[in-house]
This record gives structure tokens, sequence and C-alpha cells, in this order.
């Protein structure tokens, strides 16, 4: 693995001087379990690390008026556990158990998951079904927060530009009547990447569907919110004949890759199966 | 250049110089010449380099020593007693077969002390779970789930033969 400067800053307010200072030039590392390897393959060569994982602003899971707000540096072992993500966002902190082994969970992070913008990354779906917003500190300490769905711009492309890094996740509060579903599919139980994952969220009124929020993983470039497919949810009564009849919507939304783990064609069917399971789950069960 | 990091190493306190792309299974392996900690994959596949760094599980491949300068760190060697009395984890993990080329085993046997300081009572599938990062090739994993079952029963024997 090729030299590097690491420099671990003590708060945020040293962070942002530090930021400042090395602007581009700085790669930020937290559990580190996405830029090690990267590191050591030479896919990835920083100048400059900043160790942001033991940052306490960054680590806070906390319950607010109507968000979940939950630091960039929060282990993916933590969101799992955490009793306030599991009572609010129990489909977040399903997929949170679902990602890697229990090694990776306890040192990878909801913000390096984001950040690496990988099509199967394992918080992206739910978090993209809960409308979660991105918050991001500049090289100047300004923030911004970005729909989730603006920051994934393509494959491993995000919104952050060089310097920038993820502060916090911000959950809108789902309300009392939406309920969540969520499946992992991969080629084994443990220690799998995702072949296909889906995460939904729906309001029923009476024998209506009032809100529909459905995501995808690793069937396109990038985590995919299916915006189309919600549409034709929205509005509807809760009617069996649905499951026939969006098909082609979701087909016409995601664009799977043939690849080591699945054809094109496999993917395509499979997410198609584990959307309506979950669907069926939500409106009859 | 070099940065000076303290690791608390099975008890014994170190002051070390290491480069900051330093791993610290590397730190742990060469510079301490504590070979019980096994590379295997590199790249977090495998939890052959398991350590309990804080009580935590991580993988030594995937972690840079500068990053946890300050930490306690527990390698397989520091299992068994100082006089070399084995841990009750260890003594099952021979008395059930459950090791065969051995180069799982310390992860193996950290990831049980870990589950069983959490959960004193695990089920066959609490087992199977935590283990899910640790791939053994050779006991297709039977005697390991019998083993961290025999040891939480033995603990608990053990406690209550304190108690009492």
């Amino acid at each position: 693995m090729q030299t590097v400067e690491y420099l671990k800053p003590a708060d945020m307010n040293e962070l942002a001087a530090l930021m400042q200072q090395y602007a581009a030039r700085a790669t930020f590392i937290a559990g580190g379990t996405n830029l090690i390897p990267d590191m050591r393959s030479g896919r990835h060569r920083p100048e400059v690390l900043l160790d942001i994982g033991d940052l306490k602003a960054m680590n806070a899971i906390a319950l607010n008026d109507d968000h979940l707000s939950i630091g960039a540096a929060a282990t993916i072992a933590r969101i799992a556990a955490d009793a306030t993500v599991n009572a609010h966002c129990p489909i977040l902190a399903a997929a949170a158990a679902k990602l890697g082994n229990p090694l990776t969970r306890n040192r990878a992070t909801i913000g390096g998951n984001l950040a690496n913008a990988s099509p199967c990354a394992d918080t992206a779906p739910p978090l993209l079904s809960l409308e979660a917003l991105v918050e991001i500190m500049d090289v100047k300490g300004q923030q911004r927060q970005v729909p989730l769905d603006k920051f994934f711009r393509g494959y491993k492309w995000t919104d952050l530009a060089p310097g920038e890094v993820i502060t916090r996740i911000v959950v809108p509060k789902p309300s009392s009547g939406m309920q969540g579903g969520h499946t992992k599919l991969g080629l084994r139980k443990a220690a799998a990447i995702c072949v296909a994952s889906v995460a939904v969220m729906l309001e029923k009124e009476n024998d209506h569907i009032a809100k529909a929020r459905v995501a995808f993983g690793s069937v396109a470039p990038k985590p995919i919110r299916a915006y189309r497919l919600e549409a034709f949810f929205e509005g509807k009564a809760a009617d069996a004949t649905l499951l026939s009849q969006c098909e082609p919507i979701l087909q016409q939304e995601i664009a799977p890759i043939s690849d080591i783990r699945g054809s094109e064609a496999y993917r395509r069917q499979v997410t198609a199966v584990i959307f309506k399971r979950n669907l069926q789950e939500l409106l009859w069960s | 250049m070099k940065q000076r990091i303290e690791l608390l190493v099975n008890g014994e306190y170190h002051e070390l110089y290491v480069a900051p792309n330093t791993l610290l299974i590397n730190v742990i392996r060469e510079e301490l010449q504590l070979t019980g900690t096994k590379y295997g994959c590199g790249t977090g596949q495998c939890g052959g380099c398991t350590l309990l760094v804080d009580g935590e599980p991580v993988l030594g491949c995937l972690t840079l020593a500068v990053a946890v300068d300050g930490a306690a760190i527990t390698t397989i060697e520091g299992v068994a007693a100082v006089d070399g009395t084995l841990d009750k984890v260890q003594e099952a993990f021979l008395d059930n077969n459950a090791v065969q080329c051995g180069y799982c085993t310390p992860g193996m046997v950290l990831m049980a002390k870990d589950l069983l300081r959490r959960n004193p009572h695990p089920s066959e599938a609490d087992i199977r779970h935590h283990i899910k990062g640790n791939i053994c090739r050779c006991t297709g994993y039977n005697g390991i789930v019998r083993a961290v079952k025999a040891a939480a029963e033995r603990q608990i024997e053990g406690d209550a033969n304190a108690n009492g």
C-alpha cells in the first residue's frame, strides 16, 4: 500500500480546519472497509487521510420531532441494533443487519456505504424508500442537504465534490400509517454481496394505497427510486390484479447487467418476485 | 513519516512507531510477533485476522494501526490464562474436534468469546449467525458450533459453581 498522510481531528472544528487546509487532497476514512481494499489494490491512491471515525458529532443517532438523524460515522452494527432506528425505520435496521458480516459491520459506517455509491450498497434502498437526505459539509464548512436520490448520480458517482464529506443522514419520520418491507437476495446467507434488493414503504387508507415508495439495489448503475412504479400504485385499490399489472412498469424502471453474481434475465425475474412478495405481505397479511 | 501509537495488547503496553499505511495485522504479526492471528484473504471476507479491539471483533487486515491508537487489543495469545490454563472456549474446541487445519481457529475462538460475552445462552442459529464472517474450509462448521454450545454450558456450570 502506498504511503499516505494520516490525520485524526478531535472535533468538528478541527475537521473543518483540516478540510480547508487540504481541500481536494483529503480523502475521508472511517471504518475503512471499502477504502483499505481499494488502497491495497491501487484503485484508490489518497494523499491525505482524514479519520472521521471517532468524531462524536458524526456518531450520534438522535430522534427529533420530525426526523431521525444518523451520524455518518455510525457503524452498521450499531444501526442494526439501535432501538430508535428499529422503532422508527425498521427496514433500515433490517438492511444493516444483512450488510457484510459481523466483523465488517463493526467497522463499516452508513456514510461510507453511501459515499462509496455502489449499486449494491445495502443501506441505500431502504434510505431511498424513506426519502432520506444526505447532509454534506464543503471545504468552507458550509452545510447542505441533498435528497439521497439526487446524491447518487451514477455508477460510484455522487454529488460529493472533492474535499467534501457526509456529516449525517436525515431520515424523515415515516407517518404512523406507513409500513415497510425489505428483501436482499444474495448468493448465500452469509457475507453475501447483493444480487438484487428491494425496499418498499406503503401507506394504506381503507382499501386504497395512499402512498408508495419503492427502491431497488443492484439492478441499475446506482441504487434507484422507482417513481413510475410508485405513481402506478398510488390512489389505486389494493387489488391482487395490481401484481401482474405492475410488472411491465417494474421492468422499465430497472436496468440490470449480467455479472458473476447473476445474469440480466435472472435479475429481472427475481426482482419482480421479491418486489411482489413485499407488496403482498404489506397489503394482505 | 512514522507516527507514534500506543497499544495495550493482551494486557501488555507497547509504544510503537508505524507508517500510517501499516495494517493492524502487520503490527500484530510482524512487530509484536504474535503470529496466532492469521492472514487470509486480505480483503475482509475470511475472518482469519479477527482481533478484539476494545472488546469488539474487527478485521486486522482492514484496519490501519494508526486508527486504533490507544486501544486495548486481545489476540488469540491473550485468551488462555498467563499460566497457560486454557479458556473454556479453547477447551471446548479441543474436546469437540472443532479444529482441523487450525487456520480459522483463532478467529473462531475470538468470535465465540465475543458471542458468549453478549449472549451467554446462544441458540445454534445465534452461533451460526455470529461466525458468518469467519470461513472454515475443513470442519463443515458442525464441530465449531458444538464447541461453542459446549463452552456456553461449561461457562454456566462454572458460574454456578463459583456462586454456589
